[in-house]
């Protein structure tokens, strides 16, 4: 076997295979350089009759000589299969503009994603998420938050009452029932919120709905003090409102706090009311028998619509409670 | 609450550099919500001239009366005007801008040509003028009220500033000039001159017996002042600056007596009320009104009285709606000589009940509702005596007193207390400092403290740490955030709730948020009967058209979808999250235990009690088609299956087993309705909702709806997942024929049932109805794997058979062999 011979079939081979135009001009040279009737597969059959001293190492010659031809092949191969994908793949070339995706575009309701995102933030300051029955006890709505049956501020509220009136059964006008119910149901610590719907016999316009959401929070711990309800409530407007946000607190009056205040938000250059606000006056701590020697708190309440329309510059109610699709579908899922 | 800075300067001395806003910023600091700066005045530049009315010459050849009045402006010449209001005759004194003059609005007076005359200036209402919104003729005055030719804008001291403020339920003392200047001073730092400390000595001499007086009942009442004067001219006019004061307060002058009694109250904060003493029958008791009756106030109103209403009697019949409004009988009148002045301190929650049962909310009933300085009784009227006998000839005759001022009582203060509220270092130097500054007489050693006698709010230590807080500035109070607890999460039903919206919102259904209302003929309209009918009713509805709470979503979507189409949507998908009020809870009168204390576990469960279950659902209504047409082609409609897959994928979503069933269920078709069912219990309900509310809505044929009640769902287990196979699975298909009355469901759990415990999956993967004779094919496939091997031929093939032959017997199925 002459190793010159094998070089040659490898140089021819390798010739004709990069000089091969397409996969079938590929094909003719494959059968040529390595078909039955190809020198090398003539030499690899003729290794048989060989002397067995000279078959191992003319045996490992062609061995060696089929492969580089075969890695030569694939190379071309590869080659020109990229070159026709290529050029077919360029054919099917489609709009890709065009409009696709018919599935209905969902969403959430915008009172829901501003919960959501409350929740969350609060959570995340170790604050569970409390809730309680829209139809409520007058107990637990007005008397036990020390707004006694004649005060004024019972008339400030106007109230959906349930019949029979006698069994004090009110749409909560407020989330602060929930505050009495966490209260009576556990021990401080409590850091809580609870967002919820809550009820005023107002008549819907654009600012006014007689059907809104309010949020509520709770803090009853050890030592805690109305800089802390400060500190609280500027976090919270800066995860509302964005970080330049500043607040101002102003005295203010509610029967189940002391001192009360009002908390406003300086926003898009002007002072905005956004909620109340209190250290939890010791009467109600009392009637939850909290321990007022041992324990004081805080308690806020917003107005999630008033937030959302604050925040996003919704002008009217009506666009939040009418459930029109183009209102809702802008929002997505708040993401 | 209005307060012109002219009145609030005679009690503090502001300085020249403090400004309006200055004055506005303070008020705000201590809680005193500025709602208005009215700049009284803004936009008028004379010449402003009273003038004297000298002749009238009326027109009428207009449609409306036209006058050309001849007026005296203190000019050499008679000026003519002319003038559209009626209200005046000859003698008259009124107000004229006169050519050149500015009134507000940029209204230019000039000598023009009108109605056929010459018209030399204007005569003025108070509303053209900007002093209030009187339009109902121009402002009139007597003979010695103003001096003709003078300058009015001096003269009605129409430059000023009139501060709006709104004044919170707890301190009503604010409701007057002096509690608004205490205010202003306290916090400005500026010194305040108290107008009551000019009354405490003040004696009038009696000449006379005084009309008597008694309370009743002690609790309703604790003092009651009755000044009897006589000798009054009826004829005797109101001074200019006290006319105006009432009218920039918003209020009108009626005559001196009610001008007088008005100004006091608006001065120091006590309601007075006036009686004309002869028409009182021997003396004045504070009682009940006893027994209904009716009852004619001043505004002409004949009202039915409560028993309970407490009311100013003379010994025959009750002549006041007590601290709400006089009546016409004894009201003063043009002849009015002899008059008894009241000056009560009525108990606050009789004097709210009284304006709450009538609907009726006056200047008397608002202060008095929110308590008022017990102390005032005596000195208001006394200035109303002083007053009155100083602009008329009326003389003093005696006073009655009877009761005595009840005062609120001495609060034990740890100054320590206060800054460990506050959150705010605070001496307790400082804090006495400042307790003083609102009136408190403090104790420096003892510290115990003396609320004064207009702060009956103030009545345990913490009121006194908002008073500091508020003097102070809440501004000084540092932010600090509170220590917090380690772990927090969403309850495992939030989650779920959470994740619900979240799967529906991504699916393409927008949720949306209905007022929870409803009415009868929703109820019957969607066929909701017995206890799903049943829901409470609301005593003083939002509107009578929807009296009742809500017993389901779907009426609230359904009336919601009906709105997206009235504006134009044709397919959508839409869902709520919320309580639903079934009434299956009969309710007890209310549950209302004293205050202060806990009250004892019984009672807390019987208040809890009291309040019905309010499940909460989740439901979805699908309009329309379910996707949107556009060039990649038609899009089909929803269908009852969209529905039931939702419901059971938020079941699924809740990792819940269910079994399914059909259902005859309102508002659904009674054929197309599926109940899924999950421990025993009915949970969910979904599909087409019935053709008869399709029809009343007008909603597109075959819309589908699902409700799930979250409530009722039992939490999920935790998952325990069984080991991954890796043998080969085998494949073998099934198709029988059945009954078209048999459910597809049954003969899955048949094939389920004898396919045995290899059986991996099973799935209907073809459903043919057009067999005829009331038969259909159902064909499955059914997938086998063991776990520790490959299933050899004849062991698949004998599950396939038994899996066929339960089926058989179970549902009388055939094999279809071709």
């Amino acid at each position: 076997m002459n190793p010159a011979d094998i070089k040659r079939w490898i140089a021819a081979a390798e010739a004709a295979f990069t000089s091969a135009k397409d996969l079938d001009e590929l094909k003719i040279a494959r059968l040529a350089h390595l078909g039955d009737k190809a020198e090398i597969s003539l030499a690899s059959r003729a290794l048989g009759s060989l002397p067995a001293e000279e078959k191992a190492s003319a045996g490992k010659i062609i061995g060696e000589g089929k492969a580089a031809i075969t890695d030569a092949l694939q190379r071309a191969t590869a080659k020109l299969e990229a070159d026709r994908d290529a050029k077919v793949l360029l054919e099917e070339v489609v709009d890709i503009t065009l409009p696709v995706g018919r599935a209905h575009r969902g969403g959430l309701h915008p009172i829901s994603i501003i919960k959501n995102e409350i929740s969350d933030f609060f959570i995340e300051q170790g604050y569970s998420v409390e809730e309680g029955p829209e139809l409520e006890s007058g107990w637990l709505n007005f008397d036990a938050l020390n707004i006694p049956a004649d005060h004024p501020a019972r008339t400030m509220q106007d109230t959906f009452f349930i019949e029979p009136v006698e069994s004090g059964l009110v749409l909560r006008t407020q989330t602060s029932p929930v505050q009495i119910r966490s209260m009576l149901e556990h021990q401080p610590p409590i850091y809580m919120i609870c967002p919820g719907r809550t009820f005023r016999a107002d008549e819907l316009d654009a600012t006014h709905s007689p059907v809104f959401h309010q949020v509520e929070g709770l803090v009853v711990d050890k030592g805690i003090t109305m800089a802390h309800l400060k500190g609280t409530l500027d976090n919270f407007a800066q995860a509302m409102f964005g970080s330049d946000v500043t607040t101002r607190l102003r005295p203010s009056f509610f029967p189940f706090t002391e001192p009360s205040a009002e908390v406003d938000i300086f926003f898009n250059g002007r002072w905005i009311e956004w909620g109340g606000c209190g250290m939890v006056n010791p009467k109600v701590l009392a009637t939850c028998g909290i321990d007022t020697e041992v324990y004081s708190g805080f308690a806020f309440g917003m107005g999630l619509e008033r937030t959302l329309m604050v925040r996003h510059n919704v002008t009217d109610m009506h666009d939040i409670v009418e459930g029109d699709l183009r209102f809702t579908r802008q929002f997505g899922v708040g993401l | 609450m209005r307060a012109p800075l002219s009145w609030i300067r005679e009690f503090v001395e502001i300085p020249k550099n403090i400004s309006v806003n200055q004055i506005a910023e303070g008020l705000i600091r201590v809680g005193f919500e500025v709602e208005e700066i009215i700049e009284s005045g803004a936009g008028l530049t004379g010449p402003l001239k009273f003038a004297k009315v000298l002749s009238i010459e009326e027109i009428t050849e207009f449609k409306k009366p036209i006058r050309y009045v001849g007026l005296d402006c203190g000019e050499k010449e008679v000026r003519y005007v002319i003038c559209g209001a009626t209200n005046f005759v000859v003698g008259d004194l009124v107000v004229a801008a006169l050519p050149g003059a500015v009134l507000p609005g940029d209204f230019k007076i000039a000598a023009r040509e009108t109605y056929g005359k010459t018209s030399n200036g204007m005569i003025c209402s108070s509303r053209e003028l900007g002093l209030g919104e009187d339009h109902s003729g121009i402002m009139v005055f007597g003979e010695g009220d103003v001096a003709v030719g003078s300058d009015a804008i001096v003269g009605l001291e129409i430059n000023d500033t009139i501060f709006d403020i709104s004044v919170n339920p707890d301190r009503g003392y604010a409701l007057s000039i002096r509690g608004v200047a205490r205010e202003v001073a306290g916090s400005l730092g500026l010194n305040f001159i108290d107008p009551v400390d000019a009354l405490r000595n003040i004696e009038f001499e009696s000449t006379g017996t005084g009309v008597s007086a008694k309370i009743d009942d002690p609790s309703t009442a604790s003092v009651f002042y009755l000044r009897t004067l006589s000798n009054f001219d009826p004829t005797a006019r109101t001074p200019m600056w006290m006319r105006q004061r009432i009218e920039k307060m918003g209020m009108r002058s009626i005559s001196l007596v009610v001008d007088v009694t008005n100004y006091v109250m608006l001065e120091l904060g006590q309601p007075l009320h006036a009686f004309d003493k002869s028409k009182i029958s021997a003396g004045l008791t504070i009682k009940r009104a006893g027994k209904a009756q009716p009852f004619t106030t001043l505004d002409g109103q004949v009202r039915q009285l409560d028993p309970d209403d407490l009311m100013v009697c003379d010994d025959k019949i009750p002549l006041a709606l007590a601290g709400t409004m006089g009546g016409q009988s004894s009201e003063i009148s043009e002849t009015t000589t002899e008059i008894a002045l009241e000056a009560v301190r009525f108990d606050p929650v009789c004097i709210a009940r009284n304006s709450r049962r009538h609907k009726l909310s006056s200047e008397a009933s608002r202060r008095l509702e929110r308590s008022v300085d017990p102390s005032l009784a005596e000195f208001a009227s006394a200035r109303f005596v002083q007053l009155l006998t100083t602009h008329s000839s009326a003389k003093h005759v005696a006073t009655v007193v009877v009761g005595k001022p009840r005062y609120a009582p001495l609060i034990d203060l740890d100054p320590g207390f206060i800054p460990k509220i506050l959150g705010l270092e605070i001496s307790a130097k400082e804090i006495a400092r400042v307790l003083r500054i609102i009136g408190c007489d403090v104790d420096e050693k003892t510290f115990v403290v003396d609320p004064p006698s207009w702060r009956l709010d103030l009545l345990t230590p913490t009121d006194l740490a908002e008073e500091v807080a508020r003097m102070i500035g809440y501004d000084k109070i540092p932010s600090i955030l509170p220590p917090r607890p380690n772990h927090a999460s969403l309850t495992s039903t939030q989650k779920r709730r959470r994740a619900i919206s979240a799967m529906l919102a991504a699916r393409g259904l927008a949720e949306v948020q209905t007022f929870p209302f409803t009415n009868q003929e929703t109820i019957d309209q969607m066929g909701f009967v017995g206890e799903r009918a049943a829901t409470y009713r609301i005593a003083n509805p939002m509107s009578d058209e929807v009296p009742l709470m809500r017993v389901h979503l779907v009426p609230g979507l359904i009336e919601v979808a009906a709105r997206n189409i009235s504006r134009g949507a044709k397919d959508f998908a839409i869902f709520e999250m919320g309580a639903i009020f079934r009434s299956a809870q009969k309710l007890v009168p209310a549950i209302s235990p004293v205050i202060g204390s806990r009250p004892d576990a019984k009672t807390i469960s019987a208040i809890y009690a009291s309040v019905p279950p309010q499940a909460f659902h989740v439901a979805g209504l699908l309009v329309g088609k379910s996707e949107e047409e556009n060039w990649q082609g038609k899009s089909r409609a929803y269908n009852w299956q969209d529905a039931i897959a939702y419901a059971q994928d938020i079941l699924r979503l809740c990792n819940l087993e269910w079994s399914i069933k059909r259902s005859d269920f309102a508002p659904w078709h009674p054929g197309r309705c599926a109940e899924l069912i999950v421990d025993g219990k009915a949970v969910a309900h979904a599909g087409e909702i019935h053709p008869r509310i399709i029809a009343k809505y007008g909603l597109p044929e075959r819309s589908v709806a699902f409700a799930v009640g979250l409530s009722a769902l039992p939490d999920s287990e935790i998952v325990r997942p069984t080991r991954v196979g890796t043998m080969p699975a085998a494949v073998q298909d099934v198709a029988l024929i059945v009954d078209a009355k048999v459910s597809s469901r049954e003969v899955e759990e048949a094939l389920r049932k004898g396919a045995g415990d290899l059986l991996e999956s099973i799935t209907l993967f073809d459903r043919y109805d057009k067999i005829g004779d009331g038969k259909i094919s159902l064909a499955f496939t059914l997938t086998f794997r063991a776990a520790d091997r490959t299933l050899t031929g004849a062991e698949v093939t004998a599950m396939r058979e038994s899996a066929v032959a339960t089926a058989v017997k179970a549902t009388g199925a055939i094999l279809r062999t071709n």
